[in-house]
C-alpha cells in the first residue's frame, strides 16, 4: 500500500460517507470532511476502525478557502499526502432562474465548483511528486443535461467536468488521474426531497445506493484505474442512456 | 528557514532537480535549453514547488514562460531572491 492517504470532502454522509467506507476497505487511511455534521462523520470513524482502517474527522466548510486549506495541512500532518481526493461535498439551493437569488448561486457555485478547485490546487503538487494521483469529482448527470429549477447546480456540475477535463490533460503524464462521476437519482439526503415516483422515470425502476456509486469512485480511485483520465462515469441505472 | 540563495546552491538545486525528470544530469548544464532536455511546462512547475520549498522565492507561470535555458532559470531565482 502507498504511503499518503484519501481525502473526501462532504464525507460524512451519502455518497460521501459510502465513499469514505469504500476507500478505507481498499487499504487507504482516510480524511472524512464534514461541515456540520459531527455525529454523522464520527459514526464513518467507528465503521471503518472497527473495519480495521484508520480514518480522520476533518471538520471544514470547503467554499472557505482557509478552512479548506487547514483542513489539508491537518490531515497531511497525520497521515502524509494526499494521494486520493474525492470532491463530494455539494449542495443545492433551487429555483427557476428568474427567481434565483445571487446567494442561492454563489453559494452553489462555491461549494460544487471552486471548492473543487482549490482541493484540486492544493493536492496536485503532492501527487506530481508522488507520480501517482486520483482526484474523482462527484458530478451530477444534472450538468450534461437540463433539469428546470437547477440552473445554478447544473452550471456547478458542468464546470466540474470541464475542470475534471482540463486538469486531467495537464497532469496525465504524471501517472496522476483525474475522473468523474455522474451520479443520477440516488437515495441520499440531498435528494430526501424528491418525490420518489421519479424512480419511475429510470430504467432501472429505483434509485441507486450511495454505495453503487462509492463503488464507482473506488474503481476511479485504484491502481487498476490508471489508464482512465478525463472521463466522466455516468451511475444512473440508465436514466440518460 | 529557507536555504540562503547563492547562484551556487540555486544551481546545484536546479540541476539536482531537472535531472529527476529524465535527462542526464551531466546534460543539465547552464547553456542547456529546456527544448534539448524535453523538460517542459509541468517540469517547471514542479522545479518552482522546489525553489518556493528551499528558497522560500516564488515563481508564477507568468515567470517562467519565457525563460529557455538552465542558466535564465537559475539567474531568475537568484534575482528574485535578493530583490
Amino acid at each position: 500500500m502507498r504511503e499518503g492517504c484519501a481525502l473526501v470532502t462532504g464525507g460524512s454522509r451519502g455518497i460521501g460517507a459510502a465513499t469514505a467506507r469504500a476507500l478505507a476497505a481498499d487499504g487507504w487511511r482516510v480524511g472524512i470532511n464534514y461541515r456540520s455534521d459531527r455525529d454523522a462523520a464520527e459514526q464513518v470513524l467507528r465503521d471503518i476502525e472497527s473495519g480495521g482502517g484508520r480514518a480522520l474527522p476533518l471538520a471544514a466548510d470547503v467554499s472557505d478557502p482557509a478552512a479548506a486549506a487547514g483542513m489539508f495541512d491537518e490531515i497531511e500532518q497525520r497521515f502524509g499526502p494526499v494521494l486520493v481526493l474525492v470532491n463530494n461535498a455539494g449542495v443545492r439551493a433551487d429555483g427557476l432562474s428568474p427567481q434565483l437569488e445571487d446567494d442561492d448561486w454563489q453559494r452553489v457555485i462555491d461549494t460544487n465548483l471552486s471548492a473543487a478547485f482549490r482541493t484540486t490546487r492544493r493536492a496536485l503538487p503532492q501527487m506530481l511528486r508522488a507520480r501517482f494521483g486520483r482526484i474523482v469529482n462527484v458530478a451530477s448527470v444534472v450538468g450534461p443535461r437540463a433539469n428546470a429549477g437547477q440552473a445554478n447546480y447544473a452550471a456547478s456540475k458542468a464546470g466540474l467536468i470541464g475542470l475534471t477535463k482540463t486538469v486531467a490533460v495537464e497532469v496525465a503524464r504524471r501517472g496522476v488521474t483525474v475522473n468523474a462521476v455522474a451520479p443520477g437519482f440516488v437515495d441520499t439526503d440531498l435528494t430526501a426531497d424528491i418525490p420518489r415516483d421519479i424512480a419511475d422515470a429510470v430504467p432501472a425502476r429505483r434509485p441507486g445506493t450511495p454505495e453503487e456509486v462509492a463503488a464507482c469512485v473506488a474503481f476511479l480511485a485504484g491502481e487498476r484505474a490508471g489508464y482512465v483520465t478525463g472521463t466522466t462515469l455516468t451511475v444512473d441505472g440508465g436514466m440518460s442512456a | 528557514m529557507p536555504a540562503t540563495v547563492t547562484p551556487e546552491a540555486v544551481e546545484a538545486t536546479v540541476v539536482e532537480t531537472l535531472a529527476t525528470f529524465g535527462p542526464d544530469a551531466g546534460d543539465v548544464t547552464r547553456a542547456a535549453t529546456f527544448d534539448a532536455l524535453d523538460i517542459d511546462s509541468l517540469d517547471l512547475v514542479e522545479l518552482s514547488q522546489v525553489i518556493e520549498e528551499e528558497y522560500g522565492v516564488v515563481l508564477k507561470g507568468d515567470d517562467v514562460k519565457d525563460i529557455k535555458t538552465v542558466g535564465e532559470a537559475i539567474d531568475l531565482v537568484v534575482a528574485r531572491a535578493s530583490s
